[in-house]
């Protein structure tokens, strides 16, 4: 057991960081840091720096773009870019739909999409959850019907993210309503831009528009739009939402928030004195950093234990990442909003369109922790990984 | 980065393991709480034996200069099994004065006996008032030619009743919680002017509390600087921080084993009660707390070897502030989930739930290691 990161893998946290530094947009990096939607442009410029660099699509295999790294080496890519911070990947092509595609695809497939996933060309949106199938997606409903060399799709999917800026969605769609739930399913790729589909934006809690309603009305899609087998769309799904265990924990995006966290605390006052005088305070504050570290160390056994053993078996302490990275991120701005107090309340008319630079750095606060409430709703609520770590872990 | 075991410390666990599945058992222990001084000598002389007692000492000693990690191992599975035997009092602590310390005559006359099973130690530090600051030391110990008369008493000493010798803070100039004038002093047990009262702890343990009045010892008594050694105090301490950490994963483990196994064969309204999610989802939460403590016992183990005493102190401090939340959360639901058979002391599952509250509360429980936390800068 050592603790320690080998010369080497501290020699490539600098090449990371320093290369962050040097090709961030500042702008970018600022608004991250205030809590701000970027644009997207602001998103497509940076994933293309980053795609140059060829680290765009690094967990790739390397015939497809991917960089080789070791299990430890993506550990410290993500958390430095995460504390930086900067842009994550656009999960949906990179972490999602890309792995599936080389995965499960054919070759003209791949040729077609991954590169184009990988520079971004096309911006891929996921079409699972729908009205009536949250936890329980398999109970899906929408449809694609064979009708010569296409697909007629018809149905409604929900909670698409950042659907207004996507051209591409990955779809599972129902192929057989005879079949057993799970095993009628198929996973469809087509353009957003399709006749018969239509965007419709959900206002969140925040005031903010990331998730969107999508209605398809009999759009046609190519036959050869189908990813893999018909009718093994489920077993693609579960693939996909197994692939990504170590990021979900999201410790360099706590880390970062608590480091602004304890510099505000030390410039905001109460009582007459900065903030973090205050003893209850500085322990809650020690009490939320504490339980990033041992986060950190879970999170840092699954990795090396991938590094060692493969993906094959994940480690147990892996259901931890979801559970606890959620409740620490809700944690952050939760005490972020007892860092600003009273002036959380301000309600900023410009909304967070990237329209008003001027904007306080306040104004993002009470919407950020309205926001993050969904970290402990998406990719599985946390009731839904109780259940998994209660069957597959404890055998209950 | 690496968090699996060498060939040598899997071998080691799997010895000790060994070892206590066959004579560790909840009844053999029942036995053993009745033995003289409340612990088994046979299973002492079997860890003698496996050379376990020796782990930490260096082999110049005539030890196996084993680190943090075997220790953990140890604990671990000292843990599991609900060990009541004193390797904490006398190979964590009592050895640790040693090793880091103990001149060569001190080594000489205390080690080999540690080794071989024929001597225990104990820890003579906790004062009425002094809660958890170890520089709280109104004990004084006074020079008189050139040895020292040691005057104070001293509580909750673990394996006080049995220890051949103690190691007592003792202050030898200033007051009482100035953080300079304290040292540490070998004292025999059976030495005039040593009064024991001893009594079982709440988990089944032996402590003692004991009072020293015109204690006379000679100058091969002191262990370190005698007028400055609490940064050597708060060293052996934190030491014993990290192994406490380790044993209480291996109760955890054990408590949240025994629970699932209870909900997965208790039946009620005709079904397993580990069939309804609110239970489900307990066990769930007990298996996070799990592995977070498990997390912070490895993080404490691998800093107990960090240069900085400051980044180390905190590190540790931090471990403890996590095991206690999650031993006090597994601890308590271990027993909700059991239901009235947990309440018995029948049932194994309330002996292991004692013994991790009585963790919380040795060597600083987890507010007051948040606040050292808090105060130190916090942590990232």
């Amino acid at each position: 057991m050592d603790l320690a990161f080998t010369k080497e893998e501290q020699a490539f946290r600098e090449e990371v960081r320093s290369f962050f530094r040097d090709n961030v947009p500042p702008d970018t990096r600022r608004k991250l840091v205030e809590g701000r939607h970027l644009t997207k442009d602001e998103m497509v410029t940076w994933w293309r720096i980053l795609n140059k660099k060829g680290w765009g699509v690094s967990h790739w295999p390397t015939q497809y773009g991917g960089t080789g790294w070791t299990s430890v080496q993506h550990y410290i890519f993500n958390e430095e870019l995460q504390s930086y911070p900067a842009p994550q990947p656009l999960a949906f092509g990179v972490s999602m739909v890309g792995p599936v595609i080389y995965t499960f695809g054919n070759e003209e497939q791949k040729k077609k999409y991954l590169p184009r996933i990988a520079n971004v060309d096309d911006w891929w949106c996921q079409g699972f959850s729908e009205p009536g199938s949250g936890s329980d997606l398999a109970s899906l409903k929408t449809k694609a019907e064979r009708k010569g060399d296409k697909w007629i799709i018809n149905g409604q999917k929900t909670w698409t993210t950042l659907a207004q800026h996507a051209d591409m969605i990955f779809c599972l769609c129902r192929t057989d309503n005879n079949a057993k739930k799970q095993m009628g399913i198929s996973f469809i790729v087509f353009s957003m831009k399709s006749k018969g589909v239509t965007v419709r934006p959900i206002q969140t809690i925040d005031g903010g528009h990331e998730v969107n309603e999508v209605f398809f009305d009999d759009v046609e899609v190519p036959i050869e739009n189908l990813i893999g087998e018909e009718n093994k769309g489920w077993d693609y799904a579960k693939f996909l939402l197994g692939n990504e265990r170590t990021g979900i924990a999201r410790v360099g995006v706590s880390k970062e928030r608590l480091r602004r966290i304890r510099d505000l605390a030390g410039k905001v006052e109460s009582a007459g004195k900065p903030i973090i005088q205050d003893a209850a305070f500085r322990e809650k504050l020690a009490a939320c950093e504490i339980e990033l570290k041992a986060l950190e160390l879970t999170q840092l056994r699954v990795v090396a234990d991938e590094g060692k053993h493969g993906k094959g078996k994940p480690n147990p302490a892996s259901s931890v990442l979801k559970i606890k990275g959620s409740e620490i991120q809700q944690t952050t701005t939760e005490l972020l909003m007892e860092v600003i107090g009273p002036f959380a309340a301000p309600y900023d008319v410009h909304g967070d369109d990237g329209s008003n630079e001027a904007m306080d750095w306040t104004a993002q606060i009470a919407p950020s922790y309205f926001n993050n409430r969904k970290v402990s709703i998406y990719g599985g609520s946390n009731e839904i990984q109780r259940n998994i770590i209660a069957k597959a872990v404890l055998g209950l | 980065m690496d968090f699996d075991l060498s060939e040598e410390q899997r071998l080691l666990k799997e010895s000790i393991d060994g070892l206590l599945t066959d004579s560790y058992d909840f009844e053999q222990r029942k036995k053993y709480m009745k033995e003289k001084g409340g612990w088994s000598k046979t299973v002492w002389l079997k860890l003698a034996e496996q050379g376990l007692l020796g782990l930490p000492f260096s082999e110049a000693d005539g030890g196996f200069g084993g680190g943090g990690v075997e220790t953990m191992i140890v604990m671990e599975a000292l843990g599991k099994a609900l060990v009541l035997e004193p390797y904490l009092a006398t190979v964590v602590i009592g050895g640790g004065f040693l090793r880091h310390a103990g001149s060569d005559a001190q080594k000489a006359a205390h080690v080999p006996g540690i080794i071989d099973g024929s001597k225990t130690l104990a820890f003579a530090q906790l004062e009425k008032n002094s809660r958890y600051d170890l520089f709280d030391v109104s004990t004084t110990a006074k020079k008189k030619g050139d040895g020292w008369i040691i005057d104070g008493e001293k509580f909750v000493v673990l394996n006080g009743e049995n220890a051949d010798t103690l190691l007592v803070t003792a202050r030898t100039k200033g007051d009482r919680r100035d953080k300079t004038g304290i040292g540490v002093f070998l004292v025999p047990a059976n030495a005039k002017g040593v009064a024991k009262k001893s009594y079982p702890t709440q988990d089944g343990l032996h402590a003692a509390d004991i009072t020293l009045t015109g204690v006379e010892v000679g100058p091969d008594a002191v262990i370190g600087n005698p007028e400055d050694s609490l940064a050597l105090i708060e060293r052996v301490v934190d030491e014993a921080r990290v192994a406490l950490c380790a044993e209480a994963v291996g109760l955890m483990d054990e408590s949240l084993k025994t629970t699932v196994e209870y909900i997965k064969t208790r039946k009620q309204f005709g079904v397993a009660i580990g069939s309804f999610q609110s239970l489900q989802h307990r066990a769930s939460d007990m298996f996070v707390a799990t592995e977070q403590a498990r997390s912070m016992s490895m993080f404490a183990t691998m800093a107990g070897d960090f240069e900085d005493a400051k980044e180390r102190s905190n590190a540790i401090a931090a471990a403890k502030v996590q095991i206690g939340k999650s031993l006090k959360f597994v601890g308590q639901q271990s027993i909700q989930l059991h239901g009235g058979i947990g309440m018995t002391m029948e049932a194994k599952i309330g002996h292991y739930f004692k013994r991790l509250t009585m963790i919380e509360n040795t060597f600083g429980d987890t507010d007051y290691h948040q606040r050292r936390v808090a105060d130190a800068g916090g942590l990232i």
